[in-house]
């Protein structure tokens, strides 16, 4: 049964060389050049990857430790919370805000998305898809709350409190008028899965979703 | 009769401190009458002079330079033999070969405050007018005043912009400044333990301070020297509050607990029966031996008045519209003195200038005075910061 593939702690995410696959794909959608904050930049490793491209990030992390971790490797780096600080930064202070992995830990998440897209020209979020056939099957085999490599907490003691599927999230970005540049689903290694599939195969096949998000016109 | 014992009188380090005041060991600069220091006050305070030490070797393009900033009552001796004290200098953990601050890197320059004791001029050095000590007839001087002194003493060494600013507590306050007075002098910042502004409590505790002083009849009026005494033991009582306010509760229950000094049971006297009444009975006395009380007022004086905010319409965000500046902030858990929540402050003002900030709250539980100590991940960070800031710099990351 799918027992197996109950938490393998310690296994990381899919690597490609040095780079986890999930950051490689969001550091591939930032222009060089541009300024960007990551906000729940977790050891900063999204971060040092966008330097090493030449783009001017900052980042914002709830955890101490990770944020002087971070402040240790040079990168800048504040103590913050995604729910209460984002109000602290201007309109358009950024080109690119980055919310990778951490909008289901958020308690607005909508609220969150909002201010993204407020503070940066342009909003790159990735989050694990909850309508993953194996999520799916946990629940409907198992009987008990899913847990995954990625995602290995128990239910009582998971920071996860909001957690979607990609089918949710294009929805949210409906509602609050959300443009979609561009969506890519990742499957359990890491590898997008191919464009020209229909949603619903992305959102039991895709084990994440990342999307490249800007400001919806007027009067939609 | 219980037996009463006070704060111990100053030793012969009294009149080497006297005379440091005017003639000090550190290298001075000299500015004449007609290069004034414009003071907040309104006065123009000429001539005067800034006594400094430096470290390590300034680059061929000036590139390299960083300004310490000390405390309230630390001095320019951050890594060498203090001349009153025979002791090293405050910063040793920071600064030195293959230290954070490093000398084999960095150019490290420190300038005893306008208004200090040790040889830059103040309440006790000689108002030439006169030729009399200054007293209380110097003029009150505030941070902006320090820091408008220390660029001109920057120009006089020839340096354009300085590579990174650092200090902690008042020095932080200094660092601040700098860097929201002039900007593009200051390629980076780093803040430690600090504020933008001192708040209620901190000026409530530096005014018992300064009324332990004056209700010393030794002070004088501010005439000690004309009368041959000094205020010990006013200075030391203001000494021993303040250095309560610098380390935290945990902090002194870890060193002193309640613990007896050389004695199983309590004397009942007045005798500093408990370890913790020693170690501050001993603080008081070992810092008068090195300070001027009146520079203690102004010093103290200066810190109150800050606020970078009041300077800029009150909101603190404009006072940094713009900024290049790079920043790192770091505030400690137990430093209930300049608490973390302002240097958050100090954060958020510079996220809303889209300033390049990194900010780090340091877990101790040694107060205040934890950034004189030796705390490896304070020392990690700033190392890093300043690594970050000098690859940005184009410094080398070899010493020569």
């Amino acid at each position: 049964m799918q027992q197996q593939t109950l938490p393998l702690t310690g296994v990381e995410p899919h690597r490609t060389a040095d780079a986890r696959s999930d950051h490689l794909l969001v550091a591939e959608m930032v222009q060089r050049g541009s300024k960007v904050l990551d906000v729940g930049c977790g050891d900063g490793e999204l971060l040092q990857l966008l330097e090493s491209r030449g783009i001017d990030g900052r980042g914002i992390e709830l955890s101490r430790a990770g944020v002087n971790r971070c402040v240790a490797k040079g990168l800048a780096v504040v103590q913050g919370d995604a729910d209460t600080d984002l109000v602290n930064y201007p309109d358009d202070a950024f080109d690119y805000v980055i919310l990778s992995q951490t909008l289901q830990a958020t308690r607005q998440p909508k609220v969150v998305l909002e201010n993204l897209l407020r503070i940066g020209r342009r909003a790159i979020v990735s989050f694990p898809n909850f309508g993953f056939w194996r999520m799916r099957l946990q629940l409907l085999v198992g009987g008990h709350m899913p847990r995954t490599e990625n995602l290995p907490a128990t239910w009582y003691d998971t920071p996860n409190i909001h957690f979607c599927t990609i089918k949710d999230f294009v929805q949210l970005c409906d509602e609050i008028n959300v443009k979609m540049e561009r969506a890519v689903a990742l499957d359990l290694y890491g590898r997008p899965l191919r464009l020209n599939l229909p949603w619903w195969f992305w959102n039991m096949f895709g084990e994440q979703g990342v999307f490249l998000l800007s400001r919806g016109g007027e009067g939609k | 009769m219980t037996n009463v014992q006070s704060i111990s009188s100053p030793s012969i380090h009294h009149e080497d401190r006297a005379h440091e005041a005017d003639h000090p060991t550190s290298q001075v600069v000299t500015f004449s009458v007609d290069q004034p220091l414009k003071l907040d006050c309104g006065i123009d305070l000429a001539p005067f002079q800034i006594a400094y030490q430096t470290y390590g070797e300034l680059n061929a393009d000036k590139s390299n330079a960083i300004l310490v900033c000390h405390a309230l009552t630390g001095d320019q001796h951050v890594n060498n033999v203090h001349p009153v004290t025979s002791k090293q200098g405050w910063w040793d953990t920071m600064v030195g070969p293959g230290k954070p601050l490093d000398t084999n890197l960095y150019f490290i320059i420190c300038s005893n405050v306008i208004g200090g004791c040790m040889g830059s001029t103040g309440p006790a050095s000689t108002n030439p007018a006169t030729g009399k000590l200054w007293g209380l007839d110097f003029p009150i001087i505030t941070i902006p005043d320090m820091v408008r002194a220390q660029t001109m003493l920057i120009d006089r060494l020839g340096i354009d912009t300085l590579f990174c600013v650092v200090g902690g507590s008042m020095g932080g306050m200094q660092a601040l400044q700098w860097t929201a007075a002039y900007p593009k002098r200051v390629f980076s910042t780093l803040a430690i333990a600090c504020s933008t502004r001192h708040s209620a409590q901190n000026i409530a505790f530096h005014e018992l301070g300064r009324q332990a002083v004056m209700a010393d009849p030794d002070w004088r009026g501010g005439r000690y020297f004309d009368h041959d005494t000094h205020p010990h033991r006013g200075l030391g009582v203001a000494r021993m509050a303040a250095h309560i306010t610098y380390l935290s509760d945990a902090a002194l229950h870890r060193k002193f607990g309640r613990r007896m000094q050389d004695r199983e049971l309590p004397t009942f006297s007045f005798d500093a029966d408990f370890q913790v009444e020693s170690y501050l009975r001993y603080q008081g006395s070992s810092f008068v031996e090195r300070f001027d009380a009146n520079s203690y007022l102004y010093l103290t004086r200066a810190m109150d008045y800050f606020d970078i905010a009041a300077d800029h319409g009150g909101v603190l965000a404009k006072a940094f519209t713009g900024i290049q500046t790079r920043f790192c902030v770091v505030s400690f858990t137990s430093d209930w003195l300049f608490p973390t929540s302002e240097s958050r402050a100090l954060v958020h003002a510079l996220n809303a200038s889209s300033a390049r900030v990194s900010f780090a709250e340091i877990e101790t539980d040694r107060g205040h005075d934890a950034f004189l100590l030796d705390v490896p991940e304070f020392f990690d960070i700033s190392r890093a910061f300043l690594q970050s800031a000098g690859k940005a710099r184009g410094l080398k990351e070899t010493g020569g």
